[in-house]
């Protein structure tokens, strides 16, 4: 008598605890306009998103308006770079009075190889790269992921 | 088939080998488990690994100090800030460098975050491989919450790379304590949406008390750590009994169980997640000012010599083993997994149990194969 008793009681106990539980979906099925945190992506992608400041993505070399970037070549982002993604190719220049300097040639970005960990970022002393918060990043052609960061005939900022 | 009735039915059956995974859903990751089974017993078990060996290890020989570090967030990708802490911690050691204050408060609010994701999304995998599927969406609905705290703040959502010798990266943003606790405050109300829905649930109770049993001397003897060995009544957190940056100074309590079941183990993690809520309310209203980083020199070098570290994961014990020859690269890098122990345990509480069963004692022991194989 006693077994088949606590045998109900269980079943009973059963019911209810799914109950409790069908409680909170049914909750949530009659509250649709709560608690919503899909993003409906890619619909949104103009409208609500939202990626903040910081979000780690592509690598880029700012350039001001008179086409200046502020990288000397002094390579420290590519030593940082644990994939090797970065390729600096630097040129030896003569400056009018006679003095040698290396100046950035070509800033060679692969951006197939980039894990986007910043330390490339954290490495240049002179700020000269950032990450954008760009995330759309996929191209049709491999060899397009390859980028040359420093547009054409730009030059090197001077300190004020 | 033709039977005559003097062969016993015993000679009749064989044993069969189910392979499950490395796709299967329940393991959640390349995790591949060879079963022997007798009808729904299983006879054994054999966890087959390396379908997901980087060797980050070996990787870490040919890169610096800085640049492993960010290696360390694809072992235990749950407990990535966790695991860079770890790294960061070992190298401290090694270059004796003081970490400001700043920075320790952001680095224990950040574990602690790292923690409750992770046995958020544990608390929703476990409910799924028992067969619920709600549970799954909940967690992740407060995940995502803390995930776009990490996005905001470091940058990336899994494999943050946010904690490095000597400090953190970047200072936090000004709302970030406002932004903590406002989320605090829902994910103490959905945590008795969780309690509510599945802790008090009888079916659920059912799948995990009384299976995957792990006695206190196995769970010593397979090496098991975090919350899998204190369910079955060890005491072993690392942030009491080896503190770091500034966990002594905090007031949580460890949680031991001694149920050694599934149960106790669902138990434990539950509990964890309100410690760590009550860890990171005591330091977000006062994160000390000042620095969030040392100056530490461009390329590292350590000291010729051996540098350990142990912290607690979300699974327990990461050790980070240094040795260093004087170079700018670590001469050898170890790291000590929880998961990989964790997982020594599967096939002794399984065994003789039924296969059912097996999902539920895997999903309790919360396994990250990444961090397994690494
Ligand atoms: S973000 Fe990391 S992987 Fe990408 S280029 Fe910079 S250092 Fe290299
Ligand atoms: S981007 Fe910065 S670190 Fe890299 S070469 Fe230019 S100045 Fe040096």
């Amino acid at each position: 008598m006693k077994s088949l008793f606590q045998y109900l009681k269980e079943v009973f106990l059963g019911f209810y605890s799914l109950w409790t539980g069908l409680k909170l979906t049914l909750y949530y099925f009659t509250h649709p306009r709560k608690e919503i945190i899909t993003e409906q992506y890619p619909e949104n992608r103009t409208t609500t998103i939202n990626i903040p400041e910081r979000f780690a993505g592509e690598v880029i070399l700012p350039h001001d308006e008179n086409n200046k970037h502020k990288c000397t070549a002094c390579t420290l982002c590519e030593m940082a770079c644990p994939n090797g993604s970065i390729k600096i190719i630097s040129v030896q220049e003569e400056s009018e009075d006679g003095k040698k300097k290396r100046v950035l040639d070509k800033w060679i970005y692969n951006l197939g190889m980039c894990t986007f960990c910043g330390q490339c970022i954290d490495a240049c002393p002179q700020d000269a790269i950032i990450m954008k918060n760009s995330f759309e990043l996929s191209v049709y052609n491999r060899n397009d992921l390859v980028k040359t960061l420093n547009k054409p005939g730009s030059k090197l900022k001077e300190k004020e | 088939m033709e039977n005559n009735n003097n062969i016993p039915i015993d000679d009749l059956t064989e044993e069969f080998v189910v392979n499950i995974g490395p796709q299967h859903p329940s393991t959640h990751g390349v995790l591949r488990l060879q079963a022997t089974l007798d009808g729904e017993t299983i006879k054994d078990l054999l966890p087959v690994l390396g379908y997901i060996h980087r060797g980050i290890e070996k990787m870490t020989e040919s890169l610096g100090y800085k640049q492993s570090i960010y290696l360390t967030s694809r072992m235990d990708y749950l407990s990535a800030h966790i695991n860079n802490q770890a790294c960061s911690l070992a190298i401290e050691k090694g270059m004796q460098i003081e970490v400001p204050e700043r920075a320790k408060a952001i680095r224990i609010i950040m574990a602690e975050l790292q923690r409750l994701t992770s046995h958020e999304l544990w608390w929703g995998s476990c409910a799924m491989d028992l067969g619920a599927v709600t549970p799954f969406f909940l967690a992740f609905r407060d995940r995502e919450r803390i995930l776009d705290i990490f996005e905001g703040n470091t940058g990336n959502r899994l494999t943050m790379n946010y904690i490095t010798p000597g400090g953190v990266m970047f200072d936090v943003l000004p709302n970030f304590a406002s932004s903590i606790k406002e989320l605090l405050v829902k994910v103490k109300e959905h945590l008795k949406e969780y309690e509510e829905l599945i802790t008090g649930n009888v079916i659920f109770q059912h799948r995990l008390k009384g299976v995957g049993i792990l006695p206190r001397e196995l769970a010593i003897s397979m090496g098991c750590t975090g919350p899998v060995a204190r369910a079955s009544g060890i005491s072993c957190d690392v942030r009491k009994y080896h503190p770091y940056d500034g966990y002594d100074k905090l007031d949580f309590k460890e949680i031991v169980i001694d149920g050694c079941d599934s149960w106790a183990r669902y138990k434990v993690r539950m509990e964890e997640m309100k410690q760590s809520i009550h860890i990171i309310e005591q330091l977000i209203h006062n994160i000390p000012e000042g620095e969030f980083r040392a100056k530490v020199k461009g390329v590292i070098k350590l000291p010729v010599g051996e540098y350990y570290q142990r912290v607690e994961t979300a699974r327990g014990e990461l050790g980070v083993y240094i040795v260093s020859d004087g170079g700018n690269k670590p001469y050898r890098m170890k790291f000590r997994a929880a998961s990989f122990s964790n997982l020594g345990a599967l096939k002794p509480i399984t065994v003789g149990a039924k296969i059912g069963d097996l999902m539920a004692s895997m999903a309790t022991i919360d396994l990250v194969i990444p961090d397994i194989d690494r």
